[in-house]
């Protein structure tokens, strides 16, 4: 059909090539989400602190993160890494750091919009039961506005797995690669991409229709 | 480490400057982002329209645009469209480009013309039904233009994501802003001047979207009726 010839993908080519790339993507994926949220949320109470040397700062960070591309933001890691270490870093570890301090911007976007949304009496409550900042943000408020922003956080997430094929520009080994160095040894770079695209499409859709699936659940609790 | 902002000065070997090649790199970006942009919303208003009334089709369309990683979306455009399709193959590989961009986005910008058309109140659509307006007639000129104001907010960052991803067509070699800095840093060796140069340019291309829409927003409001935050109204 269409002068297209899918055979040489079997299952042995696929583990060969792929598999490994695929976990890449996952583990950069988890990697990023789990240290964004992390170093997120760290962000975004600087940005709400009121203390003009924690927001400052901050603010400069997110800003400065989220009005350059990401390709670019790659690039740049990618160049600095060995400076500031000092010696030679792989793509992946590269790619890795890169994801974890570019996503923590957008992430903090979500999570101070997730803080904002718990009602102030929330925050009274808490003193008024002598908590300290650190136990009321650990006990009331955070599990709170995590609760509220998980939808968010989740396409946040689908997002970011998406965005892990730009290390393309790096040449780190992930999905992508290891369909498009499957489909370059074969002579068959097209049927490569178009089978890239259909499990970057089966995993994202499965996931974007659980995310709907339990912001329905979240909202009938509330 | 010392800075050297005169490589900027010297040649490229074909006879311009780095900073020459630079700024044709910058048109280069702003040309794939523009075009793109006519093409995302166009597309995007058609289909986030069609949302509103046949639903299947428009949720397939945006479905399938939102779920593949734009890159894979470029390669595909790029190398295997014009395989499948013969007539492709004259089409210049910035188009292509342009079409894998431009529909990539028309799937957000859909997204947000559908929430915007949802939000209207519905009085505005028995308003036009009243005046005795067709369907058509009705979105031409009462649900369109008022949706249109109330998603601009959003349209802005979408427009500033776009100029932003015009970056990934470094991948399938458009001279543009990313290709440069890949090129020259290489050529150069002066990598951190060439990036500082480039992340300005994309920053500062940026900020004039930015700008611009909010120049739109102010100019469109309609007196009486509050959109989108701005101050002033009845």
């Amino acid at each position: 059909m269409l002068g297209l010839d899918f055979s040489y993908f079997d299952l042995e080519v696929l583990r060969k090539f792929v598999l490994g790339g695929l976990l890449f993507s996952i583990q950069l994926t988890v990697v990023a989400t789990i240290g964004g949220v992390i170093f997120g949320t760290l962000l975004a109470l600087m940005r709400l602190s009121g203390t003009k040397v924690l927001t400052i700062p901050a603010t400069f960070y997110v800003n400065g993160m989220r009005s350059v591309p990401l390709v670019m933001v790659i690039l740049w890691f990618y160049l600095l890494m060995p400076f500031v270490i000092g010696r030679p870093i792989g793509a992946e570890w590269s790619a890795i750091i890169t994801f974890v301090a570019f996503e923590a911007a957008y992430f903090s976007e979500i999570m101070r919009a997730g803080i904002q949304s718990i009602p102030r009496g929330q925050v009274f409550a808490g003193q008024a039961l002598g908590m300290t900042y650190g136990q009321n943000m650990r006990l009331v408020i955070l599990p709170q506005a995590f609760r509220n922003m998980l939808p968010v956080l989740l396409t946040q997430t689908i997002i970011l797995f998406q965005d892990t094929s730009l290390v393309y520009a790096i040449g780190a080994y992930d999905l992508l690669k290891g369909f498009t160095n499957a489909g370059k040894i074969y002579g068959r770079s097209e049927e490569a991409y178009i089978l890239a695209a259909v499990v970057y499409f089966v995993i994202c859709f499965a996931l974007s229709w659980s995310v709907k699936r339990l912001q329905a659940k979240i909202a009938i609790v509330r | 480490m010392t800075w050297d902002w005169q490589v900027f000065l010297t040649d490229d070997g074909s006879g311009r400057t780095y900073l020459e090649w630079m700024f044709e790199a910058w048109r280069w970006t702003l040309a794939v982002a523009a075009s793109s942009w006519v093409v995302a919303m166009l597309v995007g208003a058609v289909v986030g329209t069609l949302r509103t009334v046949v639903a299947a089709l428009a949720n397939a369309w945006v479905e399938l645009f939102r779920n593949i990683p734009l890159l894979v979306q470029i390669f595909l455009w790029y190398f295997v469209v014009p395989k499948i399709f013969p007539a492709f193959q004259q089409v210049p590989g910035f188009l292509l480009v342009v079409f894998g961009l431009g529909f990539f986005t028309s799937a957000r910008i859909a997204e947000q013309f559908r929430a915007g058309i949802q939000a209207l109140p519905k009085g505005q659509r028995y308003a036009a039904m009243a005046m005795g307006f067709t369907t058509a007639q009705s979105y031409r000129y009462v649900i369109l233009p008022m949706a249109f104001r109330i998603i601009l907010p959003p349209l802005t960052s979408e427009s500033m994501n776009l100029l932003k991803n015009s970056s990934v067509a470094f991948a399938v070699s458009i001279a543009e802003l990313t290709m440069f800095a890949m090129q020259a840093q290489e050529e150069t060796s002066r990598g951190i001047e060439v990036y500082l140069a480039v992340t300005a340019l994309y920053a500062l291309s940026a900020f004039a979207v930015n700008r611009v829409f909010a120049l739109i927003e102010k100019q469109m409001r309609v007196p009486g009726f509050i959109v989108s935050g701005g101050t002033g109204g009845h």
